[in-house]
């Protein structure tokens, strides 16, 4: 019996592998890469697109724009569309990784809100299409924070020692003690970023830890009382547990964006346009808008949407609110610099 | 004494199975948020059936698994046959190589495998993600088996060739069989490890072939979808299932039990 | 009998998908890309020489080894009462040992951290028990925890295979010779399962050296190791040389160190056998 086994098991293997060989070749439709963040779409959504189109859709998800940006600028892989944030989009394209969208193909485009468009990392707007957007604050406890929360200082408030969660990122975090300190986000001067990582140092005792998406189980769970949180996943938490609340500092904040965009390395560029011209359609983004339950850029989706969510600040903030924001910058060279602040904080 | 051993063993199954408990809980959540338990529900079973990319993520990653660890093993306890039969210093530098993929951190046999791979033009899939499984499997398949040839008595195979048997069957017979229980533990180990790993594997597919580790870690910036917790209670209770039908199976004949019980 | 022939594949592979890949990260670490192309320096060495580099690696060092020496105090027992004859089904409860590893890695770490947090699983019951809450997660101990729960299998596997086949009469005839059961642990069981143990501590010690994840998550992000260190500079700072570097002097701690541990076993292959 023994000896048996693994011969029985050979074969039914090479078996299953003849399987998986064939259904590769038994299509002969365009097949559309398509490399987005794990679980950030409607999933309804790409079998609505196969059909109405007859192009397949192989959907591959990522958990951050470096692990995307290494796996695309290594050329192993042949995606058509990706859906990286506004600094690596910048990175992308100053690294000629990007091909220019044909707007033709893509009429929708026009739902996108003006203010969204010609940002920063795309001044020509000629590289990218909004996908979600929003910005960085803080949820905090109602019951647990007794003062009106107006300021990024409250994160260095000796009150809530071990009570603040800070997010594991390196931009994100020296983001925050860069504007407490009423810089720049983007800031490149040394003395500036010293600052910041003696402030954050400073901090460091007082942080319960520095999270990732375990952040919105902490913060509904009420073991802690401040945390750094996106506003999407504010709009959520607060759902969830009453007791939270949203704030964006009086120092400004981070303004972030997700959009669509065609890497070099795509074959179909034309099938690519039609599927971020899908993207766009009213009925189509207001699904995906209404699963993330992110901001959607999107002209349509905002009337389609629950009014009481268009008009809860923290997922549709006022226009004038956001012209201080800073949208990160590709760091470049000095990346490494940041990293450097970074390690030294968590080493300390 | 007996009941001592009894209780230290049932510990330490409560330690390893009380993560599992609380993961199979939370797929009955209403609500997608472990901090909350709003309510028994069975939707995140359906979700997950409706869900085409998990599905085919899981045949991936069964498939990668068992062709990785089987090919491992034996590609590996062929290995760790001869590197055992090998000079001292010989031997060590074999094995110093062996430990390099145990060694090295995950992200840089994952980058440097791609970079191989694309530098060669190997197209990255399936087929790339499989070299690459076997080549972290096979130091621990070799780390199972090796202690168990050490342990081996050799005039065991000599006398079996003196009493007239050929190399290979001396081989199939007697060391094989005084082997097994380090193969099985090396391939259940390369099983494993093929299941639960994300950044090589990450680093050496391509597009359109995912596996489930793949997809779950990539929904850390969202929170993981309960839908994953679904999954992961139906393979466990599949795998439970299969468990008790083999026992009941080997149970069920008397000399069969005695003589599997000896090639453990 | 010569049997070398048989590792040849195995060669030919590891040359194949692990000198190659190696060569190329040691070319990484001793290399700079400047404006002009690439240019030799030992630069990425020196740097990780620096204080707050070797402090990280200490740690990493230090949790690694707590994380062993517990796994194989627990793990040992469990392997002896593993191939003892205490349960009819061994097969089976080695199965269920390595079945909980196959649910996803991140989900069983975040299991923990539902039993682990301020108002968890374990301090809700310490409350009902009327005794203060504990500060569990975020914390070293959380991270050894979590190093400890994933690395477990792999001490007791090998350790038990290689016991399973100890020959049973020879502890008889021990006992029958007079020594008594801590005796016969310590002068026959012991050194017979050495080559086990040896392979066990291996595959503990050196991935719990460079794991990231657990200390990212139940640590809190607080306690960088090496891994993280690693990975930072892959993903986040693009600085491919002196991640590099970092990994290949990690390589050679870790080898010579177990060099050590492979020496002490040789002086005993053989020696316990008769």
């Amino acid at each position: 019996m023994v000896k048996k086994w693994p011969i029985l098991l050979l074969i039914t293997l090479v078996l299953t592998t003849v399987l998986t060989l064939s259904s590769c070749g038994q299509d002969n439709r365009v097949v559309l890469n398509v490399y987005n963040w794990g679980d950030y779409i409607d999933e309804s959504v790409i079998n609505e697109f196969e059909k109405k189109y007859n192009i397949r859709v192989n959907y591959d998800t990522f958990s951050t724009n470096e692990d995307m940006y290494v796996k695309v600028k290594s050329g192993g892989s042949n995606y058509d569309v990706l859906f990286p944030s506004d600094y690596t989009i910048e990175r992308m394209v100053k690294e000629d990784m990007l091909l220019k969208l044909d707007y033709n193909n893509i009429p929708n485009a026009q739902y996108i809100e003006e203010r969204f468009k010609h940002l920063d990392y795309d001044p020509q707007n000629e590289y990218s299409v909004p996908y979600m957007w929003g910005t960085v604050g803080i949820i905090y406890n109602k019951t647990m924070v007794h003062e009106p929360v107006t300021s990024w200082r409250i994160l260095w408030d000796e009150k809530y020692s071990k009570q603040i969660l800070m997010l594991d990122s390196q931009r994100d975090s020296i983001g925050v003690a860069l504007k407490m300190l009423g810089y720049s986000m983007n800031t490149l001067n040394l003395e500036e970023l010293e600052a910041a990582k003696q402030a954050l140092i400073k901090q460091k005792p007082l942080v319960l830890a520095y999270v990732g998406d375990d952040v919105k189980d902490k913060m509904i769970a009420g073991e802690a009382s401040l945390a750094v949180v996106w506003s999407g996943d504010a709009v959520y938490m607060k759902w969830e547990n009453p007791d939270l609340e949203f704030a964006l500092p009086e120092e400004a904040s981070n303004l972030w964006f997700d959009a669509m965009v065609i890497p070099k390395s795509s074959k179909h560029q034309t099938e690519a346009e039609t599927f971020i011209n899908f993207m766009c359609d009213p009925e189509i983004a207001f699904k995906n808008a209404d699963y993330i339950g992110y901001s959607s850029p999107h002209r349509e989706v905002q009337k389609m949407i629950d009014p009481e969510l268009l008009a809860d600040p923290t997922a549709y903030p006022a226009d004038a609110m956001l012209e201080s924001y800073d949208i990160f910058h590709d760091l470049g060279e000095y990346l490494k610099v940041y990293d450097r602040i970074w390690t030294e904080i968590k080493a300390h | 004494m007996k009941l001592l051993k009894r209780c230290y063993a049932a510990l330490i199954y409560l330690f390893l199975y009380a993560p599992i408990l609380i993961l199979i809980i939370f797929s009955f959540n209403a609500s997608k948020s472990r901090a909350n338990w709003s309510g028994f529900t069975l939707n995140w079973y359906f979700e997950l059936f409706k869900d085409r990319q998990i599905m085919k993520a899981l045949y991936n990653t069964v498939v990668i698994a068992l062709l990785s660890s089987v090919m491992a093993t034996i590609i590996g306890t062929a290995a760790a046959i001869g590197i055992h039969n090998m000079k001292k210093l010989k031997k060590k530098l074999v094995m110093n190589l062996t430990y390099i993929p145990v060694v090295n951190p995950d992200i840089v046999t994952g980058l440097s495998l791609m970079l191989l791979f694309v530098f060669t033009k190997f197209p990255l899939g399936l087929f790339s993600l499989l070299l690459a499984h076997i080549t972290f499997n096979l130091p621990y398949v070799i780390l199972s088996v090796l202690p168990k040839l050490k342990q081996l008595d050799k005039n065991l195979y000599e006398a079996a060739l003196d009493l007239g048997a050929s190399p290979l069957h001396a081989y199939h017979k007697v060391i094989l069989p005084e082997i097994m229980p380090g193969i099985i533990t090396g391939m259940l180990l390369a099983f494993t490890l093929s299941v639960d790993d994300f950044v090589i594997s990450f680093f050496t597919t391509g597009s359109g072939v995912s596996t489930l580790s793949i997809i779950i870690y990539s929904m850390a910036r969202r929170g993981i979808n309960p839908k994953i917790n679904a999954l992961s209670t139906l393979l466990f209770l599949t795998v439970l299932l299969l468990l008790i039908i083999v026992n009941l199976r080997t149970s069920g004949n008397g000399a069969n039990k005695k003589r599997s019980d000896l090639k453990w | 009998m010569k049997k070398n022939w048989l590792s040849y594949p195995y060669l030919l592979w590891m040359v194949l998908f692990v000198f190659f890949p190696l060569l190329l990260v040691f070319f990484y670490s001793i290399t700079d890309r400047t404006g002009e192309g690439l240019r030799f320096t030992l630069a990425h060495f020196r740097r990780f020489m620096e204080p707050i580099y070797l402090k990280v690696l200490t740690r990493s060092v230090k949790l690694a080894l707590i994380s062993t020496v517990l796994c194989l105090m627990l793990g040992y027992p469990m392997a002896m009462i593993l191939a003892g004859n205490h349960f009819k089904r061994k097969n089976i409860m080695i199965f269920l040992f390595v079945v909980p590893m196959w649910m996803n890695f991140l989900l069983r770490t975040y299991a923990w951290m539902t039993l682990l947090e301020r108002k968890g699983l374990i301090n809700t019951f310490l409350s009902w028990l009327g005794l203060n809450p504990l500060n569990l997660l975020y914390t070293e101990e959380a991270v050894v925890l979590g190093m400890v729960y994933n690395f477990l299998p792999f001490m007791v596997l090998p350790i038990y295979s290689v016991l399973s086949k100890i020959d049973k009469n020879l502890i008889e005839a021990a006992g029958d010779l007079g020594a008594n059961q801590f005796t016969v642990f310590l002068k026959v069981i012991l050194p017979l399962s050495l080559p086990g143990v040896v392979s066990g501590i291996t595959m503990v010690f050196m991935p719990a050296v460079t794991t990231f994840v657990i200390s990212r998550l139940l640590g809190g992000g607080q306690f960088t190791l090496i891994g993280n260190l690693i990975e930072q500079q892959f993903l986040y700072a693009g600085d491919w040389s002196f991640g590099s570097a970092i990994s290949m002097v990690m390589m050679i701690v870790i080898l010579l160190s177990t060099s050590v541990i492979t020496k002490y076993e040789k002086e005993n292959e053989g020696g316990g056998l008769w």
